[in-house]
């Protein structure tokens, strides 16, 4: 190998990606060659230079919620799609036979609330299974109920109420832009020991007093109420009765 | 499987990438909007193919499809960043010989051990498209040039080629800046 060689090597050189061969040769040559030494030193110093400076960007938290929600309507359409999916083409003519009966009976209303607070209940479920996973729970870090609420504005329909739990034994971490229910809504972060509480919050009214307020899901316990015009749901891995008085310290007043 | 249960097995092993997925788009597309954009096109894309994933490197078939989502989206609205790929292969090769730069003496490393992150960053994101790529995988990623190759589309040679033809251009674009603030403050 000559300079010409080592020159065009190097950068493989550093990388270790030369094969055996080329290594011995390659670095036979370095042996009596002070300026290739150099060359080499320098490759090596240009690669740290770009691994410590270049910025890695992070997914913002709410990619993963948009993503799911693209994922689910991909399936199709969520908005009709009922929450069993399994095999939902092969019944479809039954189904809409089934609807048709239903349509004619006063329960129309009563199964079609159910259906949607159900699919809503999946979502939330989703929606935090999805930021766990992908390990972005956190748009805006911050305990400060006064950092985390201003950063909603502009971002949300609504104005989500933030208070710091930690008096209650539930501090405030952050909070994010999630997707449930085909639109953008504020998930607020707390925790309780190793635990991960979320807690959405979506404008308006979700169906009140027909999916039950308690419930559990795929091994995590949910609580929804309604408070102001807004729909609540908390979400977390924590015991049920852990989750009760996460509830109550949300919706005790503040002082 | 149901649709549900497909789509649970694809989230638990698609999510995990995101921020790598991100990374790499953020790094071609240059903008959190077009980068976001990408990637959700790359997941839904991922997903419609995940039966055609035939086990392996996940990571990398992945990269590859967010990587082919990018240049899609450059296609669509930025054409003018795309080089042919002709032009910079002929780049790569010829026009000017790669002794030049990686020869250095101590002066000129005196004056790149003052670059800095930022100056780094901006360098980056101003090489063309198949340089930026193979850098940041290989930097940022800590890809193999094997996965490179694979996730690029190009054979382990040329992953090689323009690697060391990306770290010729940052060292010359650094000198360059460099010398030229050298220049102005002194």
């Amino acid at each position: 190998m000559d300079c010409n060689d080592v020159t065009r090597a190097s950068s493989s050189y550093v990388d270790g990606e030369l094969d055996a061969a080329a290594v011995a040769a390659l670095e036979r040559h370095l042996e009596g060659c002070a300026d290739c030494r150099l060359g080499v030193e320098h490759q090596r110093e240009l690669s740290q230079l770009v691994r410590r400076g270049a910025q890695r960007f992070a997914a913002p938290g709410h990619l993963a919620g948009r993503i799911g929600a693209a994922l689910d309507a991909a399936k199709g359409d969520a908005r009709v799609v009922p929450l069993r999916r399994a095999a939902w083409r092969p019944l479809a003519l039954a189904a809409s036979f089934v609807l048709a009966m239903i349509l004619s009976s006063g329960a129309t209303w009563l199964v079609a609330a159910y259906d949607r607070q159900d699919r809503l209940t999946q979502e939330v479920v989703s929606s935090h299974v999805r930021a766990l996973l992908s390990n972005r729970m956190i748009d805006i870090a911050s305990s400060d109920q006064h950092t985390v609420k201003p950063w909603f504005s502009g971002k949300l329909d609504l104005a989500p109420p933030v208070r710091d739990l930690t008096t209650a034994g539930f501090p405030l971490v952050g909070g994010r832009l999630d997707y449930v229910g085909q639109r953008p809504v504020a998930a607020l972060v707390y925790r309780h020991n190793q635990h991960v509480i979320d807690l959405f919050i979506l404008p308006g009214d979700a169906a009140p007093g027909v999916a039950p307020p308690a419930t559990s899901r795929q091994g995590y316990a949910l609580r929804r109420w309604r408070d102001g015009g807004m729909t609540f749901w908390a979400i977390s891995d924590l015991a049920p009765e852990d989750l009760d008085k996460f509830e109550l310290a949300v919706r005790a007043p503040a002082n | 499987m149901t649709d549900d249960s497909r789509t649970r097995r694809f989230e638990r092993l698609a999510l995990p990438h995101l921020d790598a997925a991100y990374n790499l788009a953020r790094w071609l597309m240059r903008n959190d909007h077009d980068a976001e954009d990408a990637v959700q096109d790359a997941y839904l894309r991922a997903f419609n193919y995940f039966g055609s994933f035939q086990g392996g490197n996940f990571r990398a078939w992945m990269l590859m499809i967010v990587r082919r989502c990018c240049y899609d989206g450059l296609a669509r609205n930025r054409p003018t960043e795309l080089v042919s790929v002709e032009d910079i292969d002929a780049l790569a090769a010829g026009a000017e010989p790669l002794s030049d730069a990686s020869r250095v003496d101590d002066p000129e490393r005196a004056l790149l051990r003052r670059a800095d992150a930022a100056l780094v960053n901006e360098l980056i994101a101003e090489l063309p498209p198949p340089f930026r790529e193979v850098l940041v995988l290989r930097e940022l990623h800590d890809c193999a040039y094997r996965e490179i190759a694979e996730i690029a589309a190009i054979p382990v040679g040329t992953v090689m080629s323009r690697l060391a033809r990306a770290r010729k251009l940052l060292q010359r674009g650094m000198k360059r800046r460099l010398k030229k603030d050298d220049g102005n403050g002194l």
